[in-house]
């Protein structure tokens, strides 16, 4: 046996134990985002997907990769970049790593998801290997597939409580011709304005960012169009020197902003996700960066949970307490905002039919799940 | 490794939907639905159900108990909640353009027909978005959002005439999906009725939402998990100039490599079609549209955007086509032109209904490099079958159309037909594909997806359906065939044109 092939059969096999034993898993590749989502359950055996990376299949041609959950998030790129292409949603990796399976798990996309789409408009197919110790396979490795529900798009996002991840197929894009990053001084109010008109004009806008009393906006796309939208949205032009590590800080939360002061252990980094053109979020003596056209609010703040997930409610959305000081704060408050007690009651059924044992990531997406 | 599993988990309890409901029953269900709507609203007479019978799937019919039509929500929940309690199943209909025969009704079902929920409810210029009620014709969106100089991207080929309620049950594409995605890309949120008569909302106006990502997974269900009562939709901005290249080419597998090599150049045409000699002979004659009958194959590769873009893309785009050996080009120079040019493409289905005297549309997806291999299989089991085919092709998807011809008045050429479309998507499935595309599964394809799918996977799906709906009664013994269904459908299964032990007799 390979190694790879070996990593298969333990894993199988320690679901299997868990199983037998009553006890839950714990899924990791780096560890690199485990600040995010509900924390794990102390008691849980970790099984690790470090060993199981890889490239399985990747034809440029047909703009899909075949993964392995294990595979770093940069070797991935790397691979895509010898041939011109990319992970359009721009996947963030934090502190530099992270793995393919849990970039899938946790759904999390970058700047380009304001053009490009999420985590979940990429996913095409996975493996999995579920409660029963079976290998499943859902999706595949073509653009249209309307075959079955797709299991594939609910298990993104769903931080590993439905099955182990094993392997990733993704729909992956060319890199634009052009890119090139403007800026403007503007305060946050009109920044959203702004950006909200140029969504409806033919502008080949891919990522915005908001901080600091400036606004960045990227263009990417055919020479001519970068051209004409950079004539028409006047800015000053940053060079790719300052352009490029500044996407990178933003994408990766290396940038400043997003890191918390441990003296002040109350601050947290709210992460608030409303329709674009939602009103500045004003009154919690705060500091914000807004991306995706209006459309996320980072926020450190120390203003009390409810509060922010009230005015998030609000404006049609929901808040995330991303980034804590102390891990103890998300137990407490809840890393997500609630979900409806109809929508629920599907969530409970839907542990409850494909994962009845509660072996795997039990609590990490939502408590008692 | 695997280990044998509990194989009766999976299987879901039904209601046997294929048996007639007894007239005592029907009469209760009759005046419990009166209480629900108005007379108008309920139609029970054999004339008045006739319509309904079957899907754009003609082939398929069944008369249903009763067609309801609803005008308000309180009224879907009501009567999603009678047919709970009197356990009668339901199948949600929208426009009936369906090829899948995901709305066929049930002998003894409620047919919920949501035509009369036609209201565009809100346009939002400055969030791109709008929120429209499920009988919404898919076109009548794009219409409502011009005046803003935005569109609603998904255009499958019916779109005048189908409803976004069904365009949300089968995740509907549509020859531009490659650059702007399918209906699962282009919807924000969904508002739905579960059997139970809960209200739920998937998803949000925000670009994401807390939870499980069930707004995915109802998208493209087939109307088996919940019953759509409203949908938001993302709108972009319009194209300002939108220009295809016609090219020709003297051999497919030369075509085949074109559309490898443009996706190669990191060139995502707009929409970028494939039509063989057969299919261009047929529609010539009907649309007179200028296409090179000589070609073996031509492609309709078109690009949008900003004039300056739209430049700069063709001049791209005929460079690799003509690295790929396309023996003659035309560039669309107006509107007029352009639609002259698409027009064959979109006509390619009425064009067969004018060879042949009935065809059988597959909607198989393979990855794009072994088209050229597919379509000299498909042409080999034309021999076979001898049937004749048209292939058309979303070739920048990997998409297959290809069209059966028949005469269903000749003994046997329906089953013959019925045999070579199985086999194509056998073929679709073996080359790491799927047996639809864009469709959906229906009750058309549900023997094939015994084939693409094992049993614990199929277990999986039903897990989904019983965590929507725990009884079975939305939409049952659609899409997702049944262990035992496919235990049958293997044993008379002809794998690959050669029986198993074909040395014996059958039938």
């Amino acid at each position: 046996m390979t190694p790879q092939t070996d990593w298969l059969a333990q894993s199988i096999e320690m679901i299997r134990e868990a199983k037998a034993t009553g006890q839950s898993l714990r899924f990791e590749g780096f560890g690199s985002k485990n600040f995010y989502g509900q924390p794990p359950t102390a008691a849980s055996r970790l099984l690790s997907t470090r060993a199981y990376s890889g490239i399985v299949d990747y034809d440029p041609t047909e703009l899909v990769v075949v993964v392995k959950s294990g595979t770093p998030i940069t070797e991935l790129e790397s691979v895509l970049s010898q041939s011109g292409q990319m992970l359009a949603f721009e996947p963030p990796r934090f502190g530099g790593l992270g793995s393919a399976g849990g970039m899938i798990a946790t759904g999390l996309s970058g700047p380009r998801r304001l053009s490009a789409g999420a985590a979940k408009d990429f996913i095409l197919g996975i493996t999995m290997v579920d409660t029963q110790c079976v290998q499943l396979r859902f999706g595949g490795t073509v653009m249209k597939n309307v075959a079955g529900y797709d299991l594939s798009r609910l298990n993104t996002g769903a931080m590993g409580i439905l099955g182990l991840l094993v392997d990733l197929s993704l729909k992956v894009l060319p890199k634009p011709p052009a890119e090139e990053t403007i800026e403007f001084e503007v305060n946050a109010k009109e920044s959203i304005d702004w950006v909200n008109a140029w969504g409806g004009k033919p502008y080949p806008i891919s990522a915005t960012c908001w901080i600091s009393g400036r606004l960045f906006v990227r263009l990417s796309g055919a020479f001519a169009a970068v051209r004409a939208a950079k004539e028409k949205m006047g800015g000053q032009l940053l060079s790719d020197s300052k352009a490029n590590p500044f996407w990178v800080g933003i994408r990766d939360h290396s940038d400043g902003f997003f890191s918390l002061d441990s003296d002040d252990p109350d601050t947290a980094l709210w992460r608030i996700s409303v329709p674009t053109a939602s009103a500045h979020i004003t009154g919690l003596m705060d500091a914000q960066c807004i991306e995706w056209g209006g459309g996320l609010r980072w926020i450190k703040t120390s203003a009390p949970a409810q509060q922010i997930r009230e005015i998030a409610r609000a404006l049609g959305g929901h808040a995330t307490l991303f980034r804590t000081v102390h891990p103890e704060m998300r137990a407490r408050i809840g890393a997500f905002s609630e979900i409806s007690p109809a929508i629920m009651k599907i969530h409970q059924r839907l542990k409850q039919e494909l994962d009845p044992n509660s072996i795997f990531n039990p609590g990490r997406l939502i408590a008692g799940l | 490794m695997n280990a044998p599993r509990e194989l009766h988990l999976g299987e879901l309890r039904f209601s046997d939907y294929t048996q007639p409901i007894d007239s005592e029953k029907r009469n209760a269900l009759i005046q419990t639905l009166s209480a629900i709507v108005p007379s108008a609203s309920l139609l029970t007479a054999p004339e008045a159900l006739r319509p309904y019978e079957c899907d754009g799937l003609a082939g398929y019919r069944q008369l249903p108990a009763v067609v309801v039509l609803p005008t308000e929500e309180s009224q879907v929940v009501a009567i999603l909640k009678a047919a709970h309690r009197m356990d009668v199943p339901v199948v949600a209909r929208g426009a009936g353009t369906g090829l899948s025969g995901g709305a066929m009704p049930h002998r003894g079902g409620i047919v919920l027909s949501l035509a009369r929920f036609k209201s565009i409810l809100s346009i939002d210029p400055v969030s791109r978005t709008a929120r429209v009620q499920p009988g919404v014709r898919n076109a009548a969106i794009s219409e409502a959002a011009a005046p803003f100089g935005l569109y609603y991207a998904p255009d499958p080929s019916s779109q005048i005439a189908c409803s976004i309620g069904g365009n949300v049950a089968e995740n509907s594409g549509g020859v531009h999906c490659l650059k702007y995605g399918l209906t699962v890309h282009n919807v924000l949120r969904v508002r739905a009725i579960t059997i139970e008569g809960d209200v739920i909302e998937l998803g949000s106006e925000a670009l994401d939402s807390p939870g499980l990502d069930c707004l995915s997974t109802m998208i493209g269900s087939e109307g088996m998990l919940a019953v759509t009562t409203e949908v938001t939709v993302r709108l972009i901005p319009k194209p300002q100039l939108a220009r295809v290249i016609m090219a020709s080419f003297d051999d497919v597998e030369k075509s085949g490599a074109a559309v490898a090599n443009l996706i190669a150049a990191g060139i995502i045409p707009a929409g970028l079609e494939m039509m063989d000699q057969k299919t261009t002979a047929a529609v010539e004659e009907f649309v007179h549209a200028g296409y090179d009958l000589n070609a073996q194959a031509i492609l309709l590769c078109e690009s949008d955007g900003t004039p300056e873009e739209v430049e700069e893309e063709i001049v791209r785009m005929k460079e690799v086509l003509a690295q790929n050996g396309a023996t003659d080009m035309r560039v669309s120079e107006s509107e007029d032109e352009r639609l002259r040019f698409w027009s064959g493409r979109k006509n390619a289905f009425p064009a067969a209904g004018r060879v042949a005297a009935d065809y059988y549309c597959m909607d198989g997806t393979i990855p794009r490099r072994r088209l050229g291999e597919m379509l000299k299989r498909i042409s080999e089991m034309e021999k076979k079958y001898n049937l004749g085919c048209m292939n058309v092709f979303h070739a920048g998807d990997g998409n297959l159309h290809p069209l059966i011809l028949f005469d269903v008045s000749n003994p046997g050429e329906f089953h013959r037909a019925e045999l070579f479309g199985a086999e194509i998507l056998e073929l679709c499935v073996e080359f790491g594909g799927t047996v639809t595309g864009e469709h959906g599964v229906g009750i058309e394809k549900i023997n094939s997806m015994c084939v693409q799918f094992s049993p614990e996977e199929r277990i999986g799906f039903f897990a989904v359906k019983r965590a929507f709906d725990p009884v079975g009664l939305l939409n049952p013994g659609k899409a997702i065939p049944t262990l035992s269904r496919c235990a049958e459908y293997g044993r008379m299964h002809v794998h690959h044109g050669a029986l198993k032990f074909k040395e014996l007799p059958r039938f």
